[in-house]
């Protein structure tokens, strides 16, 4: 499709990327929930691309020049958060588990993305057989607990196999399934409201073919939820993933580390106190989850104006005095109310 | 907060102003910082007066309306004086205001539909109010309350109120509706109602009925009315005098006789001269046939009828019946008729849009009985179309250059400078700055989206303009530059036109031939002048009678003819 450049963009494309402009148009509560988000999600991120460098060992480490690791050592000393029954250094795990985390997130993400909104934009603007089949399809993966049916996908593409590659996929495409739903549902519906939209019809009337006008009029204006959607999913997809790897179907310690399996190890160890095998990967969980919601949470309500909070409008000047129509609001006054 | 009382305990017995506006100023917080909404405003209502605040989108009416009842949103901040039978609106708490509301101030809605609940009967919503009050110190009990609510439907006219208390809003119609949210208005018979543009979404002839009940309210039971509208056909009908405001502050205050008759004021004096008037200024102005037939027929319709399926076991819905016209080179083609009338669908039709489903429909010689949207496809170039509403038309990612340049895009793929220098020359044959091409469309107001929608109808320049209430959507004074536009652009392209519109003052501006549909039936056609002055069919005759003309004492005589009429 060939279209001239006609024109430039007003802003620069940084301040218009998603969370920027967000930060930018919120305030108070609002502001703090997406600030206190994006550091959450921010470390998350440093952590992950930085794991080599930031722990100490390796993830499936269980020796160093020095000797073998203790296990279930007490955190302190040479093992700063202590290692666990396996010998494993708990801190290492729980670094180097962040980039399992992200891998699976950025594969998983992406594949439903693309998936779900390419069907979801097909069935919404063309109807007919096509949309009936994939939403009775869609309709029928919802019905499946979604672990359940990440669990037979995990087999299904793995068989029984753990490399870090092997694993990561096997998690994220079953992921990738229990998600398309969601973006079809939300992309055919917004598709479906598009289509009567009159700036569609009057493409359709110039004599636009329904390529260009699913490409070029419907994808943009569709897409809008999107961000929202993709945040408050990579947090879904790490408890997925837990869960996943909790259960034991997850990536082998030696091909990578996983939050959820380490848990798993750690069941047997709480009874007998050893709490730092258990404590410390869920806290990463959590953190991280939190983070991410509350970045697409406040995503959420800054998109919408009726939610949205804003600053106070300038105070009106004080009783007795003619009020001054003209006069310009006191931005630092009205900060301040 | 000044509260100044000046004309309130000035005034003894009757003259005592209802409702003392005293510099009422309206701030919004909102992203792009303070809007000052309303910024001096300060008027008296007295007993049995009726009140217009006029102006155009903007300027404030409707923030003032909601200030009189305390409606404001919480991003509102206000200041000065709105007097209620000695309560500052603005300052009581929200219990006093919630006694003030209903007993002392009523409101009536623009849209009856959305106002009324559809899950309660009319009766309920209107016993609702009555019960919120106490009479005399004790609570209302359900059966007073519901034979008041009948009392209050008989005042608006419904007829048989004991049987349709107990019906649901869907049962009754849009007028019907409108007499329905009055009643619950007039329940607890307040001094003062205010109405917010309360006949904007009826049908003229709906609307001369609503207007003449008001008028009877206040003539009967001595209520004063505010009257917010836009419509200066409403306001030479109803309004004893009249409040011009623009941009937040009033421009002008008087009696309406006065002021139809001599404005003071420029901004007036403009808004005035823009308000289209019926049986001025006709495209059709002195013509004995009908005109620019010796060109080749570009719209043929032969007892063209479009239905629509209905559910199952029921007979489908016949949105056009039986219509036969044709649209000639040249010719601008005025459709008029109210809602559900089906001129927009056939508008829709003619550019293939809808599917026909019976009779014949020839479009540039294409048959749309056997629409193919494969081979109607090349002759889609010969057609341009015009929304109604030019916000919605625009693809809101698209700047208004790309928007204007996708018909040359689709059909003869130019270079880019080619295209750019193109799209400029468009912009400014229908009078935008050539740097507007780079603007998205929310950064243009209303008339200038309407112009690039126009240019980027014109852009292959088409022989056929289907034009679907273009100016409906637009302030008077910016109609009226669009129509001018419209008609000049006409003239200097050649084009051939299907003009469609519900209002019969815009058509007659511009269309040489007008066809008038009633109920999907084309009832009668002729020259836009003849139609219009000398009626054949009793529906064209009522839709004329009932459209209000701005000018108050021409209105008056209007209003004696359409009574007669409608008795006779």
């Amino acid at each position: 499709m060939s279209t001239p450049q006609l024109t430039r963009p007003k802003q620069p494309l940084f301040s218009r990327l998603p969370v920027i402009s967000h930060l930018k148009k919120s305030v108070g509560l609002q502001r703090g929930m997406l600030v206190v988000g994006v550091v959450l999600s921010g470390i998350f991120l440093l952590t992950s691309i930085f794991a080599p460098l930031l722990a100490p060992y390796g993830y499936s480490q269980l020796s160093d020049a020095s000797g073998s690791f203790p296990t279930q050592e007490a955190p302190g000393g040479k093992h700063l958060l202590g290692t666990t029954v396996g010998g494993y250094d708990v801190l290492s795990r729980v670094i180097w588990g962040s980039q399992t985390a992200v891998t699976v997130i950025i594969v998983s993400v992406a594949m439903s993305l693309f998936l779900g909104v390419v069907l979801g934009l097909l069935s919404g603007y063309f109807g007919g057989w096509l949309d009936r089949i994939l939403v009775v399809v869609a309709d029928a993966i919802y019905a499946f607990p979604t672990l359940l049916l990440a669990i037979v996908i995990s087999i299904v593409i793995s068989r029984g196999q753990s490399s870090f590659w092997g694993g990561i996929f096997s998690c994220a495409f079953s992921i990738t399934v229990v998600f398309v739903p969601q973006y079809f549902r939300v992309i055919r519906a917004e598709t479906i409201r598009l289509k009567a939209e009159p700036f569609v019809e009057s493409a359709k009337v110039l004599g636009a073919s329904s390529a260009r006008i699913i490409g070029r009029h419907i994808f943009k204006n569709a897409t809008r939820t999107l961000p929202l959607m993709f945040t408050l999913n990579a947090s879904e997809a790490i408890l997925t993933l837990a869960g996943l790897g909790f259960l034991g179907f997850g990536i082998e310690p030696t091909s990578a580390a996983e939050w959820g399996f380490d848990l798993n190890k750690a069941l047997a160890d709480t009874s007998s106190g050893i709490w730092w095998t258990g404590v410390f990967p869920g806290i990463a969980i959590v953190l991280t989850v939190l983070g991410l919601t509350l970045v697409g949470e406040s995503i959420n309500d800054l998109n919408d104006p009726r939610i949205r909070g804003r600053k106070r409008a300038g105070r009106t000047p004080a009783p007795g005095t003619p009020a001054g129509p003209e006069s310009p609001a006191n931005p630092a006054e009205a900060g301040k109310s | 907060m000044t509260t100044n009382l000046g004309n309130v305990s000035d005034g003894t017995g009757r003259d005592q102003p209802v409702l003392t506006i005293d510099r009422l100023q309206v701030t919004f917080a909102t992203d792009g910082g303070d809007v000052h909404a309303v910024k001096d405003v300060s008027l008296n209502v007295g007993a049995g007066e009726v009140v217009a605040i006029v102006g155009e989108s903007g300027s404030g009416k409707t923030v003032t309306a909601k200030t009189i009842l305390g409606l404001l949103p919480e991003t509102a901040i206000s200041s000065g004086a709105v007097i209620i039978n000695g309560n500052n609106v603005i300052s009581v708490s929200q219990s006093t205001l919630r006694k003030i509301r209903g007993r002392d101030v009523a409101m009536v809605f623009q849209e009856p539909s959305t106002a009324l609940n559809p899950v309660f009967t009319v009766g309920w919503q209107i016993a609702e109010g009555i019960r919120a009050h106490s009479t005399d110190g004790r609570r209302v009990s359900a059966k007073e309350a519901k034979e008041r609510a009948i009392e209050a439907l008989r005042k608006v006219g419904i007829p048989d109120p004991e049987t349709r208390v107990n019906y649901y809003p869907h049962q009754f119609s849009g007028g019907q509706k409108q007499r329905v949210v009055i009643a619950a208005a007039l329940a607890l018979n307040p001094g003062l109602i205010v109405a917010d543009e309360p006949t904007t979404a009826l049908d003229v002839t709906v609307q001369a009925e609503i207007l003449q009940l008001l008028r009877d309210l206040r003539d009967n039971y001595g209520t004063s009315i505010v009257l917010i509208t836009h419509n200066m056909g409403v306001v030479a009908d109803l309004a004893d005098r009249v409040v011009v405001m623009y941009q937040g502050d009033v421009v002008e205050e008087a009696p309406a006789k006065v002021l139809f008759a001599e404005p003071r004021q420029e901004y007036t004096r403009k808004l005035l001269a823009a308000v289209p008037h019926l049986g001025r200024n006709s495209a059709s102005e002195g013509a004995r046939g009908r005109l620019h037939q010796e060109g080749k027929i570009l719209v043929e319709a032969k007892n063209l009828t479009i239905e629509y399926p209905g559910r199952f076991g029921r007979h489908g819905f016949k949105a056009v019946d039986d219509v036969s016209f044709t649209v000639s080179e040249n010719e601008v083609f005025g459709l008029v008729g109210e809602s559900g009338s089906g001129k927009s669908t056939i508008g829709r039709a003619i550019a293939g849009l809808t599917r026909t489903t019976g009779g014949s429909l020839k479009v540039l010689g294409y048959e749309m009985l056997d629409f193919k949207e494969r081979s109607f496809r090349p002759l889609r170039k010969e057609i341009g179309f015009v929304f109604q509403d030019p916000a919605a038309s625009f693809n809101p990612h698209l700047t208004i250059g790309e928007c204007v340049a996708e018909p040359l895009l689709i059909h003869t793929k130019p270079g880019a400078a080619e295209a750019r220098k193109k799209v400029g020359e468009l912009l400014e044959s229908v009078q935008l700055p050539a740097s507007y091409a780079e603007r998205y469309p929310h950064e243009l107001s209303g008339g200038q989206r309407q112009r690039a929608s126009l240019a980027r109808s014109l852009a292959l320049n088409p022989r056929l303009l289907i034009a679907d209430e273009p100016t409906s959507a637009l302030d008077v004074s910016v109609q009226a530059k669009v129509l001018d536009l419209f008609k000049d652009i006409q003239e200097q392209y050649g084009f051939a036109a299907l003009f469609i519109s519900h209002d019969l003052a815009v058509v007659d501006m511009l269309s040489h031939w007008v066809g008038v549909l009633y109920k999907g039936r084309l009832v009668e056609q002729g020259i836009g002048n003849h139609v219009m002055g000398s009626p054949q069919h009793d529906y064209t005759k009522k839709l004329i009678a009932s459209l209000p003309v701005p000018d108050p004492d021409e209105q008056a005589r209007r209003r004696e003819a359409h009574r007669s009429l409608l008795g006779g």
